[in-house]
């Protein structure tokens, strides 16, 4: 086994999650990269979805946006906006909605909104885009991020994307009938989300990492599971094809002679 | 039939301050030449719409150019976030302007509806969200057949749309490939458009199913080679995905913003534009 960094770690234990019969719609950024290990290593066939409108897409690099040219490509068809949202998202097609956030709370809501008061904000961040209705109309949703007292929070300054609202039943009660978030996967760790309270639990912690950095990393008092596994190295093929990936990226995103030169 | 003019005298015509104008694009296709010229024709108090007001409106926003921003995503995408627009929201810098947030699937709904003539669009979405609280053209309405709640959104009808195009034929018929994004419904819902093109082709040569904005959808058609950078124009050239990561420095410091816009856009013509794609032409 070689060195890997937490951020290795987090991407792969995320392209874990995924099977080749997923129908995913992908968020920009450590999601997309997730999904494209997965569909690089175990899932071949998994039918990845960015919300430009481009179905079954298969990028050699990670595109910089949602809607670089590599995505239409190697798309099996490219829809426009409109369609993607209305046919695809809320006609139900999709499995499963692979979402970052700003800020997270322990029920798996997720603010990327702005932080601070809305109308006076002390950060505005860019907002929801897609994120809203793919947390409501996906079967369910994986979130994946870096922990820190900053982003896991015990109150969101707003509801970007509603989770398990205050826990239990609340997806229910407001007529959501899509399971929301199931899995976070983060640098540290991996959790799901108790059946009962919904509440975040950790399940797995990644090999080396202690109860004092999980603590230090999150702004609420974490529930663990009765039995926390360790989580399975990446193997050196994961690696490869992680660093093999970004590489390429790199490469591509560089200067514009080599700018998503696939065209 | 479509008229053919320059860039200068297709905005000038159709532009006045105040207007609700959508330069629509959705990462592909951005129609950065006319915004430009909008820059330089020193407009004011525009309400913009657009679903990812991206680098275009970064730099309107920071010319003084809009009143009030209707949009769902505002982000630099893969970048980060947009720091004119922030500084405008946050600091009133150069001038307070008023947003009206929304999602994609309403925003794009919202298009929709109006290029149906629709008053509103009505789709599953906002549930458990904060939007809705802050954003006052977002309501629920109930299903007179199931009684399911949904979300209703008022129909976007802008005064103008302006997109980006490949290609248009001589009568001014306009075709657009790749990721279309919601321009077609952005025309349509408009009441004025204009369409800045790579090229002017005798045929289209395209297959039945492709989307084509017929020339009597269009008021007016400009040739504006690399009009688009620095995103791109599928079959034509590559994003610069090397400058939206230099914006995210030019756009950090009002004084370095100013001085980057007076020499890239208020010094330049649209012209400039076929040379900053020059590179980026790939073995198509």
């Amino acid at each position: 086994m070689s060195d890997f960094t937490a951020s290795e770690m987090m991407t792969i234990a995320a392209s874990r999650a995924l099977s080749n019969e997923d129908v995913c719609f992908v968020g920009i950024g450590a999601p997309s990269a997730a999904c494209n290990v997965a569909r690089l290593t175990h899932a071949p066939d998994i039918t990845l979805i960015y919300e430009s409108g481009t179905i079954g897409t298969k990028p050699k690099v990670l595109p910089l946006s949602i809607g670089d040219g590599e995505l239409c490509e190697t798309a099996v068809t490219t829809v426009p906006v409109t369609e993607m949202f209305r046919y695809w998202l809320q006609g139900g097609r999709i499995t499963i909605g692979f979402l970052g956030a700003a800020q997270l709370d322990r029920f798996g809501n997720i603010n990327t909104t702005v932080i601070g008061e809305y109308h006076h904000p002390r950060v505005r961040l860019p907002g929801g885009g897609g994120a809203p209705e793919i947390a409501s109309s996906c079967g369910q949703v994986y979130i994946t991020m870096r922990q820190s007292k900053r982003g896991f929070v015990e109150k969101i300054d707003f509801f970007t994307s509603f989770g398990h609202g205050a826990g239990g039943s609340a997806r229910e009660d407001i007529g959501l009938t899509t399971k929301g978030p199931t899995l976070l996967l983060t640098d540290l760790a991996i959790w799901k989300p108790d059946p009962q309270t919904k509440e975040f639990t950790a399940v797995s912690l990644h090999p080396g990492v202690t109860r004092e950095q999980m603590a230090d990393t999150v702004g609420w008092d974490i529930r663990y599971a009765e039995h926390v596994e360790e989580t399975a190295p990446p193997s050196e093929a994961e690696l490869g094809v992680l660093r093999d990936l970004h590489a390429r990226t790199q490469a591509a995103h560089k200067g514009p002679k080599k700018a998503g030169s696939s065209e | 039939m479509a008229k053919f003019m320059p860039l200068s005298d297709a905005l000038a015509e159709n532009l006045h301050d105040g207007d609700k104008v959508a330069f629509e694009g959705f990462t592909h296709l951005i129609p950065h030449a006319a915004a430009h010229e909008a820059i330089r024709q020193g407009r004011k108090g525009l309400v913009l719409f657009r679903l990812t007001p991206d680098i275009i409106y970064d730099q309107m926003i920071g010319m003084g150019c809009a009143s009030r921003v209707v949009f769902s995503y505002a982000g630099n995408p893969g970048v980060g976030l947009l720091r004119r627009m922030r500084d405008a929201i946050e600091n009133a810098w150069p001038n307070a302007i008023e947003i009206r947030e929304h999602s994609h699937a309403a925003l794009a709904n919202a298009y929709e509806a109006g290029a149906a003539g629709l008053p509103s669009a009505v789709f599953r979405g906002y549930k458990g969200a904060d939007l809705p609280k802050v954003n006052p053209n977002i309501k629920s309405v109930t299903c007179p057949f199931t009684g399911e709640e949904l979300a209703a959104v008022r129909a976007v009808r802008p005064d103008l749309a302006v997109i980006h195009a490949q290609k248009a034929d001589r009568k001014g018929n306009v075709l657009i490939e790749g990721i279309v994004g919601v321009q077609k419904e952005a025309v349509l819902a408009a009441r004025r458009a204009i369409v800045t093109v790579e090229e002017v082709v005798d045929e289209l040569d395209t297959h039945p199913n492709a989307c084509v904005l017929p020339d009597w959808t269009v008021d007016v058609v400009c040739v504006v080679e690399g009009g688009a950078h620095p995103s791109y124009a599928h079959g034509y050239y590559n994003r610069d995905n090397a400058f939206y990561l230099e914006w995210d420095k030019v756009s950090s410091d009002r004084e370095m913003f100013e001085t980057w816009m007076q020499q890239n856009v208020l010094n330049e013509t649209h012209h400039v534009f076929a040379d900053r794609v020059a590179e980026l032409r790939g073995a198509a």
